[in-house]
């Protein structure tokens, strides 16, 4: 007790963070384990987790570096499309499927940031309104490029080409990627641990960055930039650094993603699925890392569990997304909310001293 | 009290948003609710054997995921009448076109207790899907789905519908056989799976059977407004015929800027291009003389397809014509209740064993089922489908039989 008060404020919010990702999956196990949930439910965790790596990973760009990021699906998708290359070229001579699945991902990783740092260079010289248009178009190039690229695989190895599958000139082998379609026959690696795991991770990773001397940089350019420059801060750079860290967690996220489904199309990377991703972050509170994955995790359960009600949950889910962004920019609901927060606060203190002082008189450590 | 948070008008907006919410949640509720639990209660006696249905019924493919999924119901309905009790009982699941929502769907349907899966209309959701049914033994028959991947290494999964290269073939086949063009210009989609496959199937074949292609033009989905350039290229090489095999949205737009460019070529469509005389604010005197290769016609006059037309009209109230992908999802649920019948199926049967007999059933090559969209149809083990396709020409704002006319 006295340990995890006396660690300063951000050290503990990022005990709370972890412990909720762990109290929750330990829930969802327990629950799996007694058969307590649908199957609805349990199709449902890997994309959970897929979604909410990315809502931590674009909270880091939108967020922390404060930036309108509206292609982050466009890293979701070469993540994805690296990754089960990989997995599926690899799945024959590996023989541990986890082991295949990290190797996947961590190479789905690197290929997100590689892309990430193309995009970034020249786009880190842009601000606000043109980085949010340059970074769709990018989303939109990388959809092109993939609904172009024609992947097989045969006895000599890998082929590429960005324009047939008869340009592939293949004996025989078999197709990973096929343009247009995308990919299928994916093995599906993912599991719910796997996605645990991932963002355990990705939350290392962005609370840690966040915490960091860089971390720190990014958000002293986030907040003045010309006072940032003024101190000798190197701009671009730290915006890169949160940029490219955060293409990369996407594809890592994406590789994830992939792999839960047997077959996959670039289609599914639009414009639309990064819009859906930038819901869940400003939901959950541009910055606030725990409430993008709670909205994450919500917005992703929501229109399944409405399905009862037909077509009308697509309009429910708007009406809930309407009411959400009402309510939480309400200065009056903000205060009571504040005052309540504060009261229990108050009471939690006492609660706590009363504690303190009675463990003090009984054990005095 | 300062700190009273809310207002009371805050608090009359905010009820407002919940009753809104509670509203729609109820009449939507009671919507859904008239059509499945009616159909439990019914059949409680002797159990009703339960097909689960996937397609998008909302989204931009939203008009086949309609189809198929009012097809599928007029089946059921005209089974469970002919019968006089409830034999199936269906329940459709929206998957908006995307893998990820057609397999929380397939969940869904799977919680419910689903027996035989009819779907999914789409091809990539269905691959996803299919996947699925395979590990987990349910018999899938899709309407619609004609990639070949979807069948591929699984055992249980049949289709209703050619697949892509094959009518890709069928099409030069019939192109060359009906003598409407020697070269042939092509515009197709190259970011979706049917069209780029049918290209690829027809690409292949065309040369051997006589066909010039002079001309081959892509396009994106996200580029389909405007064709001029490939309709000049396709005009300035000379093509006597133009081969869309694309869904008919963009055809209605091609056929328009062809118009308005003053090119008149012969126009040949696939499948995908069946529904165009309902596009809305579309001229059909524009679509005169279109040719499609498509298993069904609307206006065929045997009484099966009379009665069908009548049945789906009635269902969904709205006079349209039902399309291919209704009458191909009509189909599969009678192919289904064909060998439910021939060997004696009950609700009680499990899942897994229902599958094995189903696709035992439908592999062998001896089960002939006919229906609307083919006469004597047979399944290869494989699971692909064997009909001929049927040509229709647009006259006078109706489609007319192509073959009847030669």
């Amino acid at each position: 007790m006295e340990r995890i008060k006396n660690l300063n404020k951000t050290t503990r919010s990022h005990i709370i963070t972890f412990a909720i990702v762990i109290v929750a999956f330990v829930v969802m196990q327990a629950l799996i384990a007694a058969h307590a949930v649908s199957h609805s439910i349990i199709g449902l965790l890997v994309p959970i987790c897929a979604y909410v790596c990315m809502s931590i990973s674009l909270n880091l760009v939108v967020g922390i570096s404060g930036e309108l990021s509206l292609g982050h699906a466009g890293f979701m998708s070469v993540g994805a499309f690296s990754g089960l290359v990989v997995a599926s070229s690899l799945n024959t001579s590996i023989n541990s499927a986890p082991l295949c699945l990290f190797v996947s991902i961590v190479i789905a990783g690197l290929f997100a940031a590689i892309a990430g740092l193309l995009v970034g260079l020249p786009v880190m010289r842009l601000r606000g309104d043109y980085l949010a248009i340059v970074t769709l178009a990018f989303g939109e190039i990388i959809k092109n490029l993939l609904n172009n690229l024609y992947v097989g695989m045969d006895n000599k190895g890998l082929h590429f080409s960005m324009k047939s599958v008869q340009a592939l000139g293949m004996e025989g082998g078999k197709m990973l990627i096929e343009g247009p379609k995308g990919a299928v026959g994916i093995p599906q690696l993912s599991t719910f641990v796997a996605g645990f795991i991932l963002i355990l991770f990705t939350l290392f990773v962005v609370l840690n960055l966040i915490g960091s001397r860089t971390g720190r940089a990014i958000m002293a350019v986030r907040d003045n930039r010309i006072a940032a420059e003024s101190v000798g801060i190197n701009v671009t750079k730290y915006r890169l650094i949160a940029f490219v860290v955060s293409a990369a967690l996407a594809g890592m996220a994406g590789a994830l993603y992939a792999m839960n489904f047997s077959s996959i199309a670039p289609k599914k990377f639009d414009f639309n699925t990064s819009i859906l991703v930038l819901v869940f972050v400003v939901l959950g509170g541009m910055g606030n890392i725990r409430g993008g994955m709670v909205a994450a995790a919500v917005l992703t359960v929501l229109p399944e569990q409405l399905r009862f009600i037909g077509d009308y949950r697509m309009l429910i889910y708007s009406v809930v997304l309407i009411g959400v962004m009402i309510v939480t920019n309400n200065p009056k609901i903000q205060r009571a909310l504040e005052d309540f927060k504060g009261r229990f606060r108050r009471r939690g203190n006492k609660a706590a001293q009363a504690v303190d002082s009675l463990e003090g008189g009984v054990s005095d450590e | 009290m300062t700190n009273n948070g809310m207002s009371r008008r805050n608090f009359v907006k905010l009820s407002g948003i919940v009753a809104a919410g509670l509203g729609l949640a109820g009449c939507g509720g009671s919507n859904q609710s008239s059509g499945s639990s009616g159909g439990s209660s019914v059949g409680s006696g002797a159990g009703a054997i339960k097909i689960g249905g996937i397609g998008p019924v909302t989204g931009a493919t939203a008009i086949y995921g309609n189809a198929t999924k009012f097809g599928a119901q007029v089946a059921v309905d005209l089974i469970n009448k002919e019968a006089g009790s409830t034999v199936f009982e269906l329940n459709w699941q929206d998957d908006e076109g995307d893998a990820e929502k057609a397999v929380n769907a397939y969940n869904t349907l799977m919680d419910w207790g689903m027996q035989v899966l009819v779907g999914t209309t789409t091809t990539t959701p269905c691959v996803a899907v299919a996947s699925k049914t395979s590990t987990d033994r349910v018999f899938e028959l899709t309407p619609s789905a004609s990639s070949t991947d979807v069948t591929a290494g699984k055992d249980n999964v049949f289709q209703m519908c050619f697949t892509d290269p094959n009518q890709g073939e069928k099409s030069a086949e019939y192109i060359s056989k009906k003598n409407l063009g020697k070269k042939v210009a092509v515009i197709y989609n190259n970011s979706d799976a049917y069209s780029t496959g049918i290209y690829n199937g027809f690409s292949k074949v065309a040369s051997g059977l006589g066909l010039e292609i002079v001309s081959t033009q892509t396009f994106t989905d996200d580029s389909a407004q405007d064709f001029s350039v490939q309709l000049n290229d396709a005009k300035s090489k000379g093509a006597d015929l133009v081969f869309l095999p694309i869904y008919y949205t963009p055809a209605s737009l091609i056929l328009q800027q062809a118009k308005n460019m003053g090119f008149a070529p012969k126009f040949v469509g696939c499948d995908g291009m069946d529904g165009i005389l309902t596009v809305q604010g579309f001229d059909t005197s524009l679509a005169e003389g279109l040719v499609l290769l498509t298993p069904f016609v609307a206006s065929a006059s045997d009484e099966n397809t009379v009665n069908f037309v009548k049945a789906y009209k009635e269902l969904t109230g709205t006079g349209e014509d039902p399309n291919q992908f209704a009458a191909d999802a009509y189909d599969c649920v009678y192919a289904i209740y064909a060998a439910v019948k021939a060997q004696n199926i009950s609700a009680s049967t499990p899942t897994a064993d229902m599958c094995n007999t189903l696709l035992k059933t439908f592999g062998s090559g001896t089960f002939t089922y006919s229906g609307l969209t083919g006469k004597d149809m047979t399944w290869s083990s494989n699971g692909e489908v064997s009909k001929d396709p049927k040509g229709v020409v647009i006259k006078n704002g109706k489609y007319e039989s192509l073959d009847a006319e030669a």
